[in-house]
């Protein structure tokens, strides 16, 4: 039970990560119907940013509490806003162009992304893995067991977890009850609509793109602070698993990212936990294939309907 | 007269001057975001220090990244996009008759080459390096052709092609060191081997749309890969399997002891590795040429024919009652067993293999070559697997740039051509001539 708990903690720490990441697939997929393939290589660099400016503030562990709140709030903020400048370069440089051109002309353009976006951070930041010392520490004893198992529940895991869930409310006011967001519905639905009633298709895409990479630059940044180790290769595998987050709640949604998110999260740890570590990839990627094929539209999708 | 050019000359200044401002404003933007592009990732790196990650300032290379991108879009601005409709057009009528000698020589040029590559080994400038060279760059041309059939021919997004060549190799290694067979009787195994793999991959996954699909073949291609690495018993993990046997020119093996019943004893001349190596470029020289002939002829073929469909609608396709699940399977299955052939014939090349050979870029560089060369142009997938190996080889100093430079030519191709440079569509069926038709002109449909 305790060990459950335990893991359950971890999980739904490691689902937000991901249901982060998912938002900008699921959205991306929602307004103009491609997959980001390039979207994982985002979170990436956002990771990567933060953990400059965390150099750059010389933050670290012994920072007194106050101080290290506004750095991190900071740090946060400079990923973010860096990393959105990346997300609306690739989809100017990459995507707009080929707006109305064949079907799997988006995909490879995004694919060529992920891979400059990998290379040219490994050539600029060099290949070797980056540490970093951890920097929020503490947490609670939740539980005990009698063999003295305790189940811990970190101050990173408290603050993963409630950011998160900030993110994920302002999100959906956003999305809810903005202009822009009204407009981001309206493209979804029917973008030469959308124009036609005066909704600026390209900025509304644009924006998409640049909060998809915020929220990326989010959980980059947790996920520097969680596993304290970032390379450049870590987006390829947490892009898929998000991914897999977004199809599995039902690409398009923005509640189902997250709660694929969390799910794709779960899933993983216990089955670490329970089962094999080497094999925790394979398990997620096998829900993809299991949920692509018997539930195409996902957990809270649409079902997708072809129009001739 | 003079009085009236004089006002549209200051006018065409008054516009040009309005042209560079506007340019250099926009160019100066462009700086701007590149600017905030290179400030974090540039500007300071991350490097190992004493006891925690320090970092290395480097503002000249940000100065010079944010300079280069305010000259290039200046450039663009003032000498491409000012002439942008005629001056592409002009490009464009430019290559139009380019393509249509290619079309014209096409004839001749195939033949050609294949002369020229069965002539390689024997040109008076080949040496050992050129033959492994030139073994590379068959591997990826048939590769190349392979994924065609998938990508090119079907039109399905194939992300995972490598682990078919993983299945391939590792089904050629495995059966010759546990079964002792040999290469030859592997050769087909592991092509049928592969096939089946693709049939099982395929059967489940081939109802889905276009991306979905290749996230599924990318998680796959993980999956196998992830498999090799944690299998160790079987797969030796992530040391890979060593001491694959080699195969054997008609039952005589290259030995260097010429005793009967080697190559160097058969034929009384002295052993040289060299003969290996001319043998082993034969042997993929002629399986690249059987991979092409049979595409082509497949191409000619009802299935063929539905795979082109397919590729062009998928709805319209089914609506007449084509089979689209039987047709994307076999799709899936040749292409799959193509690569599983070039997968065994890799192991027996290389004589060692792990799963590092079949990471995720190796699919993204097999699709890359198939994307530049052209999705569907035979010819073009093999000009394009020899620009990126052998380019790559020539210049080996810039090894860390090669991806970048993939990733780059990937993604100006689907700007820029997305049919690639060659690309034009025959139609399979005419009333009376055949005309190839501009691929600029053929929409694809929504399948």
């Amino acid at each position: 039970m305790e060990y459950f708990v335990q893991q359950l903690i971890n999980g739904v720490t490691l689902g937000s990560i991901y249901g982060l990441i998912a938002i900008g697939y699921t959205m991306v997929y929602g307004i103009i119907g491609m997959v980001n393939f390039a979207h994982g290589d985002v979170f990436m660099v956002g990771s990567f940013v933060a953990l400059i400016a965390i150099l750059l503030l010389g933050v670290t562990g012994a920072t007194p509490l106050l101080l290290l709140m506004l750095a991190l709030v900071l740090v946060l903020a400079a990923a973010m806003v860096l990393t959105s400048v990346w997300g609306w370069s690739i989809e100017r440089i990459a995507y707009r162009p080929l707006r109305g051109s064949f079907r799997l002309a988006p995909l490879i353009s995004a694919i060529g992304m992920s891979v400059i976006l990998v290379n040219l951070v490994q050539i600029i930041q060099g290949a070797r893995v980056k540490p970093l010392a951890p920097i929020i520490s503490g947490g609670y004893e939740i539980m005990e067991r009698a063999d003295g198992f305790v189940v811990n529940l970190s101050n990173i895991q408290i603050l993963i977890v409630l950011t998160t869930t900030a993110l994920m409310a302002v999100f959906t006011w956003l999305i809810a009850a903005t202009p822009l967001g009204r407009a981001q519905r309206a493209c979804e639905q029917d973008r030469t609509m959308a124009a036609l009633t005066g909704v600026n298709v390209d900025r509304t895409i644009s924006l998409t793109f640049v909060i998809g990479a915020a929220l990326a630059a989010v959980a980059g940044f947790f996920y520097l602070l969680y596993y304290g180790v970032i390379d450049f290769y870590i987006g390829f595998v947490a892009g898929i698993k998000a991914f897999t987050a977004a199809v599995l709640g039902g690409i398009g949604s923005l509640p189902g990212a997250m709660l694929g998110g969390l799910i794709i999260g779960l899933i993983e740890t216990f089955w670490s936990a329970y089962f094999t570590v080497e094999y925790k990839d394979v398990a997620a990627f096998s829900i993809l294939a299991v949920v692509l094929i018997f539930m195409p539209s996902g957990l809270l999708g649409r079902p997708e309907i072809e129009k001739v | 007269m003079a009085e009236v050019a004089r006002p549209v000359e200051a006018g065409a200044q008054a516009a040009g001057a309005v042209r560079v401002a506007a340019a250099a404003k926009d160019a100066l933007l462009a700086a701007l975001v590149a600017g905030f592009l290179a400030v974090p990732i540039l500007a300071y790196r991350t490097i190992d220090g004493q006891t925690s990650l320090e970092l290395v300032e480097r503002w000249p290379l940000v100065a010079l990244a944010v300079g280069s991108v305010f000259a290039g879009r200046l450039l663009l601005n003032l000498y491409w996009s000012a002439e942008h409709v005629p001056g592409a057009g002009a490009f464009a009528a430019g290559l139009a008759p380019l393509r249509f000698a290619l079309g014209g020589l096409g004839r001749y040029l195939g033949p050609i080459v294949v002369a020229l590559a069965f002539a390689l080994p024997f040109m008076p400038f080949s040496n050992r390096y050129i033959m492994d060279l030139g073994i590379l760059v068959l591997t990826y041309v048939m590769l190349g052709w392979g994924l065609n059939v998938v990508v090119g021919l079907a039109g399905l997004l194939d992300l995972g092609y490598v682990a078919f060549y993983a299945v391939g190799a590792y089904s050629y290694a495995l059966l010759s060191q546990h079964l002792g067979l040999s290469f030859w009787i592997c050769l087909p195994l592991a092509g049928i081997l592969a096939a089946f793999w693709g049939i099982l991959l395929g059967f489940p996954v081939l109802r889905l749309r276009g991306d979905y699909l290749a996230i599924v073949t990318l998680a796959f291609g993980e999956i196998i890969r992830i498999i090799l690495v944690n299998w160790q018993p079987v797969t030796g993990g992530p040391n890979g399997l060593s001491g694959i046997s080699r195969p054997s020119f008609f039952g005589l093996e290259f030995k260097a002891d010429c005793e009967p019943g080697t190559f160097c004893g058969f034929f009384g001349v002295a052993h040289s590795p060299l003969y290996r190596i001319v043998f082993l470029y034969y042997i993929i020289l002629v399986l690249a040429l059987v991979t092409n002939f049979v595409t082509i002829r497949l191409r000619r073929l009802p299935v063929g024919r539905a795979w082109e469909a397919l590729r062009e609608d998928e709805v319209a396709c089914r609506s007449l009652g084509i089979n689209t699940v039987n047709t994307k399977l076999t799709a899936f299955a040749i292409g799959a067993m193509f690569a599983g052939i070039a997968g065994s014939f890799f192991a027996t090349k290389q004589g060692f293999i792990s799963p590092e050979s079949f990471v995720f870029m190796e699919s993204a560089i097999i699709l890359a070559i198939v994307v530049l060369g052209g999705m569907g142009s035979q010819m073009g997938i093999a000009a394009a697997a020899l620009a990126m190996t052998a380019g790559v080889e020539l210049f080996r100093e810039f090894e860390l740039y090669r991806m970048l430079v993939f990733g780059i030519a990937m993604v100006l191709m689907m700007i820029w051509r997305p049919r690639g440079l060659v690309g034009s569509r025959t139609p399979s069926i005419a009333l009376k001539d055949r005309k190839a038709i501009s691929s600029d002109l053929v929409k694809e449909g929504h399948g």
